[in-house]
């Protein structure tokens, strides 16, 4: 067959090699280029938990409308090693087109020959064969030069002359050469510019979750790093002195959450970012939370487990930990965004809600969501300024006194002349240890009753539907939203509606609507067990009629779901 | 005993004769003493007999977790540097269940004051070991006897540096007094194991044994000399008291955290840097 064709539309680029070839490079760099030339783009990786060899694969899909949403397809692959090829041999088809190195790589296939290793080396190292690559689909797509050197100007400024001068000289060469393909191949790519999109953000969802955080106030981060949630840790570390955030890395997750909560009790707004693993530790921590009524905001970032699982993959199986952590009984929140828009906006809610009722609050994200970027226009709406809760205490102030709305006031140390006193054992209104049954009946109540007052804060679930009447509801959470829409919009049918949890707790009410009118009622969920499923039957008796499940490690692909709902 | 500022009627759970009411007797004292500004005093404890002291005392306090009485704390200073924090619990909660934090917290060196009541024992859970248990103490659990080599504090706290490190016997008030009292005012982590007697559930280490089986470090101990400070943790037979060693020239924790670098201001007086916020969010744009 021949190598000509044409990308129309959306274009899906997979790059895959071992790890510490440099694909990060290539996809940072091309993924700004695209954006700045007008380009959607979208990206995700999947990758082994190791520093070296393996191998990493890294998706960028370029397309003319606003995409968010990983598909198996590949239409160009670029291997940088022999075993990339075998790693993605799944996704493609006749219609991929191959680009690799026939120095190093043999595909058994036509594929189109580019010596990166000998020109890399030609212009002074291996390393430039990221540079020269990343200039080469630069030159496939009929991107203009000017774009890829500013981007080299934008990442590698302030670095010696003639590094920048070897990096122009290689992406050059990369550009010509894509040049070069496209005619003599007859290669095109008609792939719709839009100029707005060049002053659009290019985001991932650690940062999401990090800049939501700290517009709704966080001051106070401590964690121990774990794979999927490190990202929100390093990148607040890194703004820490900018965003006046407190940042410690903690000798262990136990320490993290009650860190976490001994800032909340001096009037700090502290987060704790992990996963499952290091979730397990703080349970003790939630408890407590619970049990002085301590705001508390935990980004879960879900991977599979049971223990240390797989660490660097995805999987959204801890919602019914989340839900069930900690024992005795007390309220919580669990906030699933699925987009980098609702991460932003869950972080900075999530701030608001357990600040204002003393409660855990929970964002529940994944690798995929995290390691996920695409181009977004504005965090939309930017949250208020967040307003701190505490109170100014008096002398008689006591820290548990019954509250005509069920919220006791919290007076921290330092502002007032009340004592605030906190106690894990079971307490009386001055926070001091009691076995007063009654005491303990109203204290238990008065926890509780917060339960109440959540659900008027309740983030409803968004119904999509093509028409008022449907067929087929599917309901998800989290990171499945963007798949879900997606594979719904391919399939074009409209008998068929989709509800989407941004928040899975406390659950929103009134659901009955929508399940009576479908005749089937389909959750997606990348866990197991369908641990939506089992919430929706448990909090409204109702049980979905089919499970589409995936626990592999990986994200769905829209095309996988194209044909499972 | 004289009246104090801190002091709050209440129905106390230990047993009579406890050496923990000579340990809250004396704190009180230290306290009027150095008169703290009230508002900005707090005690935090974990769980145990010991960690009941704060809910005796008229103050600010957070009784938290078994063995998770440091983290909390030097966050709350890490928070609000203007706090005084003293955390208070026993051998069990600090050197046990909470091993870890103590040692990551001495790394840290925060200035806060970490007063550890040390009676070689388990008292709220009914006379098990504790980890600074001598060898051969039978309870109901080491039925023959402890096997395990007893924990050190001193010894560790020395090794790690910890600027502050003192052990004082509260059959000794005033010798003790006068430390807390340094131990309060020293600038950075200052740890002080304190030993006294746990009446019900262990009938060796008694006041009498305590004061047969330790002495106190006299003028001729530089507690600069960090060798020296070793040799006179690891005694045994009889056992010193007094400051170990001590270092006032270490940087503080809070104090080298960038968010204060420019701005000591409690992060409850701060408002959200949404201009950084929003430069950054901006940034992403190019």
């Amino acid at each position: 067959m021949s190598l000509g064709r044409t990308f129309e539309d959306d274009v899906s680029i997979v790059l895959a090699g071992e790890a510490g070839q440099g694909i990060q490079t290539i996809e940072m760099i091309l993924s700004r280029i695209l954006k700045r030339s007008g380009l959607n783009v979208f990206g995700t990786k999947e990758y082994m938990s190791r520093v070296r060899g393996g191998t990493n694969a890294t998706e960028i899909r370029v397309a003319s409308e606003p995409v968010s949403a990983f598909v198996k397809r590949i239409d160009i692959f670029i291997p940088l090693d022999e075993k990339a090829t075998s790693h993605v041999k799944r996704r493609l088809t006749d219609q991929t087109l191959i680009v690799c190195d026939s120095g190093t790589i043999h595909p058994d296939r036509e594929a189109l020959d580019v010596p990166f290793s000998k020109l890399a080396l030609e212009i002074g190292g291996e390393l430039f064969a990221n540079m020269i690559a990343a200039g080469f689909l630069t030159g496939l797509l009929n991107i203009k030069i000017e774009i890829i050197n500013e981007a080299i100007q934008y990442f590698f400024g302030k670095k010696a002359a003639d590094v920048i001068e070897k990096n122009y000289k290689a992406a050059k060469q990369g550009f010509d050469l894509g040049r070069e393909a496209c005619s003599k191949h007859n290669i095109a790519c008609t792939v719709k510019r839009n100029p707005e999109v060049k002053n659009d953000m290019l985001v991932n969802g650690h940062e999401a979750v990090a800049l939501g955080a700290a517009a709704g106030g966080c001051n106070f981060l401590a964690s121990y790093p774990m794979s999927p949630s490190t990202g929100v840790l390093t990148f607040l570390a890194k703004h820490a002195a900018e965003f006046g955030i407190v940042v410690e890395q903690a000798e262990d997750e136990i320490a993290a959450i009650n860190m976490g909560l001994g800032s909340w009790y001096a009037g700090g707004r502290a987060m704790v970012t992990t996963s499952g693993g290091g979730f397990a530790l703080m349970v003790e921590g939630l408890s407590l939370a619970g049990a002085i009524e301590s705001p508390m905001v935990i980004h879960l970032a879900q991977r599979p487990g049971p223990a240390t699982g797989l660490p660097t993959r995805t999987e959204q199986g801890d919602l019914e930990f989340a839900l069930h952590a900690g024992h005795g009984e007390f309220p919580r929140v669990i906030l699933t965004p699925g987009t980098l828009q609702d991460a932003f906006f869950c972080a900075s809610h999530a701030f608001y809600l357990a600040d204002k009722y003393q409660v855990p609050v929970f964002i529940l994200t994944d690798q995929y969501l995290l390691d996920s970027y695409y181009n977004l226009k504005e965090f939309s709406p930017m949250p208020p300024k967040p307003k701190n809760y505490f109170v100014q205490t008096e002398q008689a102030y006591q820290r548990y006194a019954p509250a005509h709305d069920g919220i006791s006031p919290r007076g921290i140390p330092g502002f007032g002349q009340g004592i605030v006193c906190v106690d894990s054992d079971e307490h009386d209104a001055g926070g001091y240890i009691t076995e007063d049954m009654e005491v303990r009946t109203a204290m238990v109540r008065k926890r509780l009753k917060k339960m109440e007052l959540l659900t008027g804060e309740i983030l409803e679930p968004e119904i999509h539907r093509a028409d008022e009447e449907y067929k087929k509801l599917v309901v998800g959470w989290g990171s499945t939203h963007p798949l879900i829409c997606e594979a719904l919009k391919r399939k074009k049918t409209r008998d068929t509606a989709y509800l989407y949890f941004p928040q899975v707790y406390p659950f929103p009410p009134g659901l009955a609507r929508y399940f009576q009118k479908a005749r089937e009622v389909i959750s997606v969920e990348n866990n197991a067990t369908g641990q939506l499923a089992k919430l929706i039957r448990r909090e409204t008796g109702f049980e979905v009629h089919r499970k589409v499940l995936k626990f592999n490690g990986l994200p769905f692909s829209v095309e996988e779901l194209v044909e499972q709902i | 005993m004289a009246k104090t500022p801190f002091d709050l009627e209440c129905d106390m759970a230990w047993c009579p004769g406890c050496g923990n009411f000579g340990i809250l007797n004396t704190l009180k004292e230290v306290l009027n003493d150095l008169k703290p500004d009230p508002e900005k005093l707090v005690f935090v404890s974990g769980i145990g007999q010991a960690a009941k002291a704060p809910q005796y005392l008229k103050c600010h306090y957070f009784n938290g977790l078994h063995g998770r009485a440091l983290p909390p704390a030097v966050a709350m200073k890490a928070s609000n540097r203007e706090l005084t924090v003293i955390v208070e619990s026993g051998d069990g909660d600090m050197y046990g269940e909470g091993g870890n934090h103590f040692l990551h917290t001495i790394r840290r060196n925060p200035d806060i004051t970490n007063i550890v009541h040390n009676n070689m024992v388990y008292g709220l859970t009914k006379g098990q070991a504790s980890p600074t248990s001598e060898r051969g103490f039978k309870t109901p659990v080491q039925v023959e006897g402890v096997i395990l080599e007893p924990f050190n504090p001193l010894a560790v706290a020395i090794a790690l540096d910890a600027s502050f490190v003192a052990r004082v016997f509260i059959g000794f008030r005033d010798h003790a007094k006068e430390i807390l009292k340094k131990a309060i005012l020293h600038k950075g982590y200052a740890l002080v194991d304190i030993f006294q007697p746990c009446v019900t559930f262990n009938k060796i280490n008694t006041y009498a044994w305590f004061r047969e089986h330790t002495y106190l470090l006299d003028a001729s101990h530089d507690p600069k000399d960090r060798p020296q400070a070793f040799r006179k943790a690891i005694e045994t037979e009889k056992m010193p008291l007094g400051i170990f060693y001590l270092r006032e020239d270490k940087p503080v924790f809070e104090e080298q955290i960038p968010a204060y670098k420019e701005d000591p201001t409690p992060l409850w007086k701060r408002e959200v840097r949404a201009e950084a916020i929003a430069r950054r969010i901006q940034k992403l744009k190019t």
